[in-house]
């Protein structure tokens, strides 16, 4: 999708036609996301969807007994045929990731500076200099008293201030690529504006790309460069981020926006989507969407639709402008 | 298992300093064991192969042999001193052995999954199906009389008991995002195995092993009885149970059952410890949630 500006080398994640099965049971199929250098990329979708595991998948973290197909490409490097040292490496060194409940997060028995200075310590870092970086860091997330913070254990920090102790960590090996997966799902709206801001600026700062998973579509409209819309184990539209919100082209994008409240009160009424979210291997054939769209027509049920142009979006639908001919 | 039975509140509130009392003492008997016998060249007034006929069954309260005298007139209070040092030292290394034995297995067969979880676990079910003693027994029977082989023996037949709740420990705790989060972070297998999840489950390994003890000093003291464990003229407190057999027949049991409250005495402070230490492991997880 997309194959403009942006050059190979600018690519710090490349996910073509990946597709998962763990045991026969379909859990993606033909997925396909991009992101550049210094790009912030949203992928929303309801729970199941294949949000979580997509952005696994770019760590080489598949479920156990999975079948992967496809190709994932992190900073030009191949992660689903990666020995496990290459692996390894990667992890180390081109991607960090960020996780939903800092508190779950850390290991419970460990100072905080432990944390911090292990993966360095690991690449032989010796011992002091890593102090002194994990010290640096923690000064950059904003922790008061950063010196205090290395020799306390996570039980002693806020969920929020231990979100910047994860993100810290995470950006201490200066990653080309940064997978926040729901970051901050688990902190509550005031801390959550700070957590969005620390990572945009840091990500800025660095050039780091950025795979933002969510729930909150406000969200990712007001942080995301490009959203990825997911249903059922399949990328159903690629929007720019504005884009997505004034003219959505997929109905499940339209339907999750009319579903979720605003504050700019545009909307009185909130509409649920009908019926439940379905995994992949129940979806219906062709569009998987199908049951659940209002404007399902016979020939949806034939193939699973192409990814066709739609304003400045692809969307993955017969018709995309929603006339139900 | 007992570990995971929520604690009500409200029975929590009044019997805690009746607990805390209970731990104390099981900690200064025990301590007092191991003083017995590190310090036993010290402390013992005979020495405890000395035999006097004189002395022979003195009653415990004679001058000279406060806890009376054995059939051969050999101190028993000495006896019951440097007794201690194999009767402690034994289980302990029972202990060790299956400890380290059991949670190598345990995490071997969570973190591995698959086959490997599959021949481990069977192989410990078919290890439980063996009573440890009668093991023992046959180890001694081939391998001739001596510490080692029980010790050794007695070890492999606790292995499964450390084994399950590793693994199971090992899998719970493996589930946990932080697990997730180091090797994401690039380390391997072994390491997030060894120095994160490990320290994790060392509460419950430490209860464990306590009770494990208790287990151990007890088959290790029938073992001796049966004259299958230390031989003389070496002593541990089982060894004199059975060599005191005679002096019960003569109406003076004292040789005889000052050892037996020893062994009681010292099973019942590990295991008080034990439950105190897994009581507080409950704890722990029901404030973790």
């Amino acid at each position: 999708m997309n194959p403009d500006k942006t050059d190979k080398t600018d690519t710090v994640l490349e996910i073509a036609g990946l597709s998962l099965a763990v045991r026969g049971t379909p859990l993606l199929a033909d997925v396909t996301l991009r992101v550049a250098r210094g790009e912030t990329v949203g992928l929303v979708g309801e729970s199941g969807s294949g949000k979580s595991l997509t952005v696994r998948s770019a760590l080489g973290m598949l479920p156990r007994g999975a079948r992967a197909s496809g190709s994932v490409a992190v900073a030009g490097e191949q992660v689903l045929t990666a020995s496990p040292r290459a692996l390894r490496e990667i992890r180390r060194t081109r991607a960090s990731m960020v996780f939903q409940d800092p508190r779950a997060a850390l290991n419970p028995v460990r100072r905080i500076g432990d944390y911090l200075t292990e993966g360095l310590r690991a690449r032989g870092v010796p011992r002091r200099a890593a102090e002194a970086r994990a010290l640096d860091l923690l000064e950059r997330v904003g922790i008061r008293d950063p010196r205090g913070a290395l020799r306390r254990f996570p039980h002693e920090f806020s969920g929020g201030m231990l979100q910047r102790v994860v993100i810290a960590g995470a950006l201490a090996t200066e990653p080309a690529l940064l997978l926040a997966d729901e970051p901050t799902t688990a902190l509550d709206v005031t801390t959550q504006a700070e957590v969005v801001a620390l990572l945009r600026g840091l990500q800025r700062e660095h050039g780091t790309g950025m795979v933002f998973v969510t729930h909150d579509l406000d969200l990712a409209a007001a942080i995301c460069d490009r959203v990825y819309v997911m249903y059922a184990g399949r990328t159903v539209e690629e929007a720019p981020g504005a884009a997505l919100f004034g003219a959505p082209g997929h109905p499940y994008t339209r339907a999750l926006l009319e579903a979720s409240p605003s504050v700019r009160g545009e909307r009185a009424e909130l509409r649920a989507i009908a019926g439940r979210p379905r995994a992949l291997a129940e979806a219906p054939t062709g569009c998987a969407f199908r049951d659940r769209c209002p404007k399902a027509a016979d020939a949806c049920a034939a193939d699973v639709p192409a990814a066709i142009a739609h304003g400045l979006s692809l969307v993955a639908c017969l018709d995309p402008e929603g006339t139900g001919r | 298992m007992t570990l995971t039975i929520p604690a009500l509140r409200a029975r929590r509130t009044r019997p805690r300093k009746r607990g805390r009392l209970t731990v104390r003492c099981a900690l200064g008997l025990l301590g007092l064991a191991a003083c017995a016998a590190l310090f036993a060249p010290v402390l013992a007034p005979h020495s405890p192969d000395a035999t006097s006929l004189s002395a022979s069954l003195a009653p415990p309260g004679t001058s000279g042999y406060w806890l009376g005298a054995d059939s051969t007139g050999r101190d028993v209070l000495s006896r019951l001193l440097y007794g201690a040092r194999l009767s402690l030292l034994a289980p302990l290394g029972v202990v060790l052995l299956s400890g380290v034995l059991g949670t190598a297995l345990g995490l071997l067969a969570a973190r591995a999954g698959g086959w490997a979880d599959a021949v481990v676990s069977r192989s410990m079910d078919v290890v439980f199906a063996f009573p440890s003693l009668l093991l023992a027994m046959l180890v001694v029977a081939v391998a001739g009389p001596g510490l080692l082989a029980p010790i050794c023996a007695l070890a492999v037949s606790y292995t499964p008991f450390i084994g399950r709740i590793v693994r199971g420990a090992a899998l719970q705790e493996g589930a946990r995002p932080y697990v997730e989060a180091y090797r994401v972070m690039g380390f391997g297998e072994l390491t997030v195995t060894l120095r994160h999840l490990l320290p994790n489950i060392a509460p419950l390994l430490a209860a464990q092993s306590a009770l494990g003890f208790g287990y151990a000093l007890v088959d290790l003291a029938s073992l001796s009885y049966l004259g299958l464990g230390v031989q003389p003229p070496n002593a541990d407190w089982g060894s004199m149970i059975n060599q005191a057999r005679g002096a019960i027949l003569q109406g003076s049991p004292w040789s005889a059952i000052v050892p037996g409250v020893a062994v009681l005495l010292t099973v019942v402070s590990v295991n008080v410890l034990g439950e105190h230490i897994s009581a507080s492991v409950a704890r722990r997880q029901e404030v973790k949630g």
